[in-house]
């Protein structure tokens, strides 16, 4: 469905932050890629979906095709209409507007009315929460309830291909459990997902697929479960053995790769 | 007591005039992140526009090419200078508006000269009276218009696409784009009904009790200014407020002259500073200014 070929982006011209990336997002999977920060997840992101250009970033070499159709230089509106959607890090929900009016935002690409009432009858399905609080300004929700709403924001746009950008940073564990299952649920439903994550315990139980970003380039990538086995990633994304995901504190992951990084 | 209920009245008239600048004040901020100074020399625009073509094509043929011209005349500002310095620090780009209010106005006021031009309103010179509370007909009409227009104007902002798109570029314009809401063409949205809301507001200024179309309407104008800023620049409800409470109290100002006169003649006119200082003073993000909400 997506694919990735000798990617080369740079920012401002000097900063080169993916050096000659390759990756495939095939139909009806999920794709984790792993990587400390700095790495140049959120650049390759943003490259998919069109939003370099805000933050003066070129892309100098390379393609990003989705089903074939070169997607660098459209804009994002356009992109968003071929069925690709970003979530981007941090949530990003507008907080002043209503859960209800965040949602309608993330429908503004279709004008397709039926669409967006049925991409809203899934999001309430996938999210109870936010069906309670539709009325309720964004700004005003918890941090776990504000990605769900991210993520159900970018659903109202019925996408082919959903883009999450670290959707667990700065969550509780438990949350962090439920967004995995929700991305697994997604996904069951048709959903293809390329997930960026620092938290590689979550994004490996989910994905299909997985590809370690190392300072702009691919590192190791393969099937999920085999890559969660190798030394490599034992050692630098999921830590000792000891050390349950459960009992991690929301500073864990980050913790991890520090020590990976040092 | 008449008197206080009479200048209450044009206070609140003259109140939803300023409300009507001060919106558009407002909603080029939240869209396009600029003060824009030339938001005075626009509505003159519109003045004389109207005042010009009128005897051509008659009152209502006069008032649309006016407030036409007005918007059109907005959107350009917005397509040829502030579209192109998108990013740019927004004290630069308020300096850039008062260049452009500075042109529109210099040509202006050469057309002008000395002139007064007359705007034939078909309620010229009539007033209203009840109970012993008289308005200008010009303002009574002017009160029902500009409420009918801001009415409407929050109805669009609070449930139209528009509006949800508006509201979700001026929070987040990179996540907003995201969504395939493009910053561009809500900026320029923003400054047609700008230009809209200035061309009305103009129409109604130039009527009774004011004479007519003179480069003195750009100084009324102006006192709209200070009603956008006390309000909270970013705050629509805040322009509502700000303009009522600037024409309110300029109104009162002015009919209880003689009573201050201590202060001097034509104290009026300072008045909207002065409130515009003594709540800046209390609240610098102006009454309902926001400071933003989210958690983050
Ligand atoms: N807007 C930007 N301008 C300049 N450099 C940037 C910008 N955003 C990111 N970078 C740089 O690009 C590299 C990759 O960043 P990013 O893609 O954000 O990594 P990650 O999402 O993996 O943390 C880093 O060196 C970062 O400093
Ligand atoms: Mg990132």
């Amino acid at each position: 469905m997506l694919s990735i070929d000798a990617l080369r982006v740079a920012y401002g011209g000097a900063v080169e932050a993916v050096r000659g990336v390759s990756m495939d997002v095939p139909d009806g999977k999920v794709v984790a890629v792993l990587g400390s920060n700095g790495a140049g997840k959120s650049t390759l992101l943003r490259t998919i979906s069109g939003t370099l250009s805000l933050h003066r970033g070129r892309v100098d070499a390379g393609s990003v095709r989705l089903d074939g159709a070169d997607l660098v230089g459209r804009d994002p509106g356009k992109i968003v209409r071929l069925g690709v959607v970003q979530v981007p890090e941090g949530r990003r929900i507008f907080g002043r507007l209503t859960v209800e009016e965040n949602l309608r935002a993330g429908g503004m690409a279709s004008k397709d009315k039926s669409a967006k009432a049925a991409a809203q009858e899934r999001v309430y399905d996938l999210f109870p929460v936010l069906k309670e609080r539709t009325s309720q300004r964004g700004g005003l929700l918890s941090g776990g309830e504000q990605q769900m709403l991210a993520i159900g924001r970018a659903l109202m746009a019925s996408p082919k291909l959903l883009l999450l950008d670290e959707p667990s940073l700065g969550l509780a564990p438990r949350i962090i459990g439920q967004i995995g299952e929700v991305i697994a649920e997604i996904n069951r439903q048709g959903t293809s997902v390329l997930l960026v994550e620092q938290n590689a315990t979550m994004a490996l139980g989910v994905a299909d697929l997985a590809y370690v970003l190392d300072v702009g380039e691919v590192s190791l990538s393969g099937d999920a479960r085999e890559l969660a086995r190798t030394d490599e990633v034992q050692r630098l994304y999921l830590g000792h053995e000891s050390e349950a995901p459960q009992e991690r504190t929301t500073a864990a992951p980050r913790k991890t790769l520090s020590r990976w990084t040092a | 007591m008449t008197q206080f209920l009479s200048l209450l009245v044009n206070g609140i008239s003259l109140g939803t005039i300023y409300a009507l600048i001060a919106l558009g004040f407002v909603v080029i901020f939240k869209a396009s992140e600029v003060v824009n100074f030339a938001h005075g020399s626009l509505l003159l625009l519109g003045a004389y526009v109207i005042a010009v073509t009128s005897d051509a094509l008659g009152f209502l043929g006069a008032v649309l090419v006016g407030v036409a011209v007005t918007a059109v005349a907005a959107v350009l500002v917005e397509r040829l200078v502030i579209n192109r310095l998108r990013g740019a620090p927004v004290i630069s780009l308020a300096i850039v508006t008062i260049g452009v209010d500075i042109i529109i106005l210099t040509e202006l006021v050469r057309r002008l000269g000395s002139d007064i031009l007359n705007v034939p309103h078909p309620w010229a010179g009539e007033s209203i009276r009840f109970a012993g509370v008289g308005i200008s007909l010009n303002r009574g009409v002017a009160m029902v218009v500009a409420a009918v227009l801001i009415g409407l104007f929050f109805l669009a902002f609070k449930y139209s696409n528009w509006g949800v798109a508006m509201r979700a570029s001026a929070e987040d314009g990179e996540t907003a784009a995201l969504m395939g809401i493009k910053q561009g063409q809500v900026s320029a949205l923003a400054w047609v009904v700008a230009g809209v809301l200035a061309a009305v507001a103009a129409l109604f200024l130039v009527g009774s009790p004011t004479p007519g179309v003179s480069p003195t309407v750009y100084a009324v104008a102006l006192a709209a200014f200070p009603a956008a800023i006390l309000g909270g620049l970013d705050s629509t409800g805040g322009a509502l407020v700000g303009g009522l409470l600037i024409g309110i109290a300029e109104t009162l100002a002015t009919g209880y002259q003689d009573e201050m006169l201590f202060l001097g003649r034509g104290f009026g006119t300072v008045v909207p500073y002065i409130v515009m200082l003594v709540i800046l003073l209390v609240r610098p993000s102006g009454l309902f200014g926001t400071r933003e909400l989210t958690r983050v």
